[in-house]
């Protein structure tokens, strides 16, 4: 045991010498922290009572886009006054559950995703029998209304797909891969479609195991080795399109990536050119307007949108405008 | 394997034991202790855990895991791991939905074909095990991810989309919902259906190894094969019997997801089959057999139902979930295995 102890007290003193010995002058944690202090510093600027708004996403762990959303959501509580709570669960039942505590709570909004609508019917109409107002994002743009929402922001999946098959026809492609990395997401096969309808060449369905980079990179890799016709890949998330030009390289091939959604990769891939495009649905803008849409119906019983979806996308973003975005990207705002 | 002591859980050794030896040695015990604990710690962290509505949010997510952790305590029990039972539940349901709706037949008919599938499918595990005489744990893999791909591709083969189509305007459905999605209320606390299916099924398992024939020969089984075999215990049988309990809770479980929800992601599941391991470890079943109860599952799947909706209450950072769960997992089995050690000692 003692033994034991000292392995643990050597490795923490090298550790700590390692650190001590090799500072980086350029990005890490220091770097971050200057963003941050340069960033909005933190006051409400209302002074409405202190509500509490609870978000309940279908998330799965640890996935870089809700934190985006997220950011957007806590910004806007922190200007309104607002106690913000997050919580998540991939789980159809889960999440419905999640939903049923936050009304259990008695919060005085809630944030919805409906990327299974079926499953938050019943607990969407309980938040209405408890009067809590309901905010749908992301995913349901269909059924919010229908489930009672005050309103929906999000981007169409189907209109962003068909944004990119046109992106796609300007730029002269002729065939294209669509990579979809989570296998049953009904968002997905709707941008794939929406892919298929405008772009005029031929669309080639993908499926990759999205939980493992390597099998992802494998597969198109493979994919791109065996018809060397794609002169396109079109990745459904940031964080597979770095993994797209890994592929891309280890094939030898010379086809186009491009994605839908941003993080400081892709704003990287843009402007050194390893990138086409990216459409973007602004996930900052979805967490920030629903707290902030809920605390407007608090205050002054105001809606936005009219009944119909409020969309936040989509948005092509190039090689021109990465530049201006790779600050918003690092800071985890785009 | 352990295969020294006879097993100190059966009720009829431990009559003539004095009544706190007997307490010592009862499995679930230290997931008693464990659970009061993490009870006592959210009533005093979370604001408005001890609201009626919230108990019952909580009970209803236990109940999902519970209904599950039975059959697969007792599974355990007997020796063997299913790691299918999770994407089962999802089957059952994809099976119930689509052939009422393809079909055009009445919802109890759908509701009928996937008891039996289902059922099917805990006898096919079974029967390879006894066959093959390969690890259960290879065994229900392979059916695990059978089952993963059959989900979204017969699933996407017949409805075109990866959800099904919603059967809730048709014949039956309304008094099926009631049977397995319905809310009551006991005492001002809404109570899901799922937690009465839930109670009833931890009362038939403690019955049937407490109290049965079969229930000597789960234990025989998990305790020492060789020596079961030697006294004529079918071990073949029994086990088959066990994996279709499982089947059978993963039906109960279906048929509740389905009627509450009426449309069925294909994709679900994945995963849970841990869960009910782990609610059945915590409430003190050993991983090698033959010791065990279905009411230390029952505790085990409301210390899971606690902790992740008590997390969401007391408004702490959700993502830390999993490791208050492996820390209590570990905690729980250390507990456990230090009673069951003073308990044989003692004796």
């Amino acid at each position: 045991m003692a033994r034991f102890w000292t392995w643990v007290g050597v490795a923490v003193a090298g550790a700590l010498s390692l650190s001590l010995a090799g500072c980086s002058s350029t990005g890490g944690k220091r770097a971050e922290d200057a963003r941050a202090a340069a960033a909005a510093q933190g006051r409400a600027a209302v002074d409405t009572p202190r509500w509490t708004f609870a978000m309940i996403t279908h998330a799965g762990d640890g996935d870089t886009f809700w934190d985006i959303v997220q950011n957007g959501a806590e910004q806007a509580a922190v200007k309104d006054n607002v106690r913000f709570l997050y919580s998540h669960d991939d789980e159809a039942q889960q999440q419905a559950q999640l939903v049923d505590a936050a009304i259990d709570k008695k919060v005085d909004g809630i944030i919805v995703t409906l990327a299974k609508p079926d499953a938050m019917r019943a607990v969407l109409a309980r938040a209405r029998e408890a009067g809590i107002p309901v905010v749908t994002v992301n995913s349901g743009s269909a059924e919010s209304r229908e489930f009672g929402a005050l309103a929906h922001i999000g981007q169409d999946e189907t209109i962003a797909g068909e944004a990119v098959g046109e992106e796609l026809d300007e730029r002269g492609r002729k065939k294209a891969l669509c990579v979809l990395h989570e296998q049953g997401n009904v968002g997905h096969e709707q941008r794939c479609d929406g892919v298929a309808k405008t772009f005029d060449g031929t669309l080639v369905r993908l499926h990759v195991n999205g939980t493992s980079m390597p099998d992802v990179q494998s597969a198109i890799e493979a994919r791109l080795q065996s018809d060397p016709d794609v002169d396109a890949v079109v990745t459904l998330g940031a964080p597979y399109a770095d993994t797209a030009v890994k592929a891309r390289e280890g094939a030898g091939s010379d086809a186009e990536i491009d994605t839908f959604d941003l993080n400081a990769k892709v704003a990287a891939g843009l402007k050194d050119g390893s990138l086409g495009f990216a459409v973007d649905q602004q996930p900052y803008l979805q967490g920030y307007e629903a707290v902030d849409l809920l605390w407007l119906y608090r205050y002054n019983a105001d809606v936005l949108g009219g009944g119909r979806p409020v969309l936040t996308g989509p948005q092509i973003i190039t090689g021109a405008d990465a530049a201006a975005l790779e600050a918003y990207t690092k800071r985890g705002t785009r | 394997m352990s295969t020294t002591t006879p097993d100190v859980s059966d009720e009829r050794f431990l009559r003539a034991s004095p009544p706190l030896r007997r307490l010592l040695s009862r499995p679930e015990l230290g997931s008693i202790v464990g659970a009061i604990a993490v009870f006592c710690c959210f009533a005093l962290a979370a604001d408005g855990f001890l609201r009626a509505s919230s108990l019952g949010t909580v009970l209803y997510a236990s109940s999902t895991i519970g209904i599950m952790a039975v059959p697969v305590a007792l599974l355990m029990i007997g020796g063997e791991f299913d790691l299918s039972a999770g994407v089962l539940v999802t089957s059952s349901a994809l099976l119930s939905s689509m052939f009422s709706y393809q079909m055009t037949a009445n919802v109890w008919v759908g509701v009928g074909v996937s008891l039996l599938v289902t059922l099917a499918v805990g006898a096919f595990n079974g029967i390879m095990l006894a066959r093959t005489r390969l690890p259960s744990f290879i065994i229900t893999l392979g059916t695990f991810l059978m089952l993963t791909g059959i989900n979204l591709g017969f699933t996407k083969l017949v409805s075109g989309t990866v959800s099904t189509r919603t059967i809730a305007d048709m014949e039956g459905f309304d008094s099926a919902r009631a049977l397995f999605a319905s809310t009551l209320t006991v005492g001002g606390v809404p109570v899901k259906i799922t937690v009465v299916w839930w109670l009833a099924l931890v009362a038939l398992g403690s019955w049937i190894l407490l109290r049965t024939r079969a229930g000597n020969w789960i234990l025989a089984v998990g305790g020492n094969e060789r020596a079961a075999r030697a006294v004529g215990v079918p071990v073949a049988r029994t086990r088959t019997g066990l994996y279709m309990g499982v089947a059978l809770g993963a039906w109960i479980c279906g048929q509740h997801l389905l009627f509450s929800y009426d449309v069925v992601q294909s994709g679900e599941g994945v995963g849970n089959e841990l869960v009910y391991i782990i609610a059945a470890v915590i409430g003190g079943c050993l991983i090698t057999g033959g010791h065990g109860s279905a009411v230390g599952s029952a505790v085990g799947a409301l210390l899971f139902g606690m902790t992740s909706k008590g997390i969401v209450f007391a408004e702490w950072n959700p993502d830390w979930f999993k490791f208050f769960l492996g820390g209590m997992l570990l905690l729980a089995t250390l507990l456990n295995t230090w009673v069951r050690r003073r308990a044989e000692a003692v004796k």
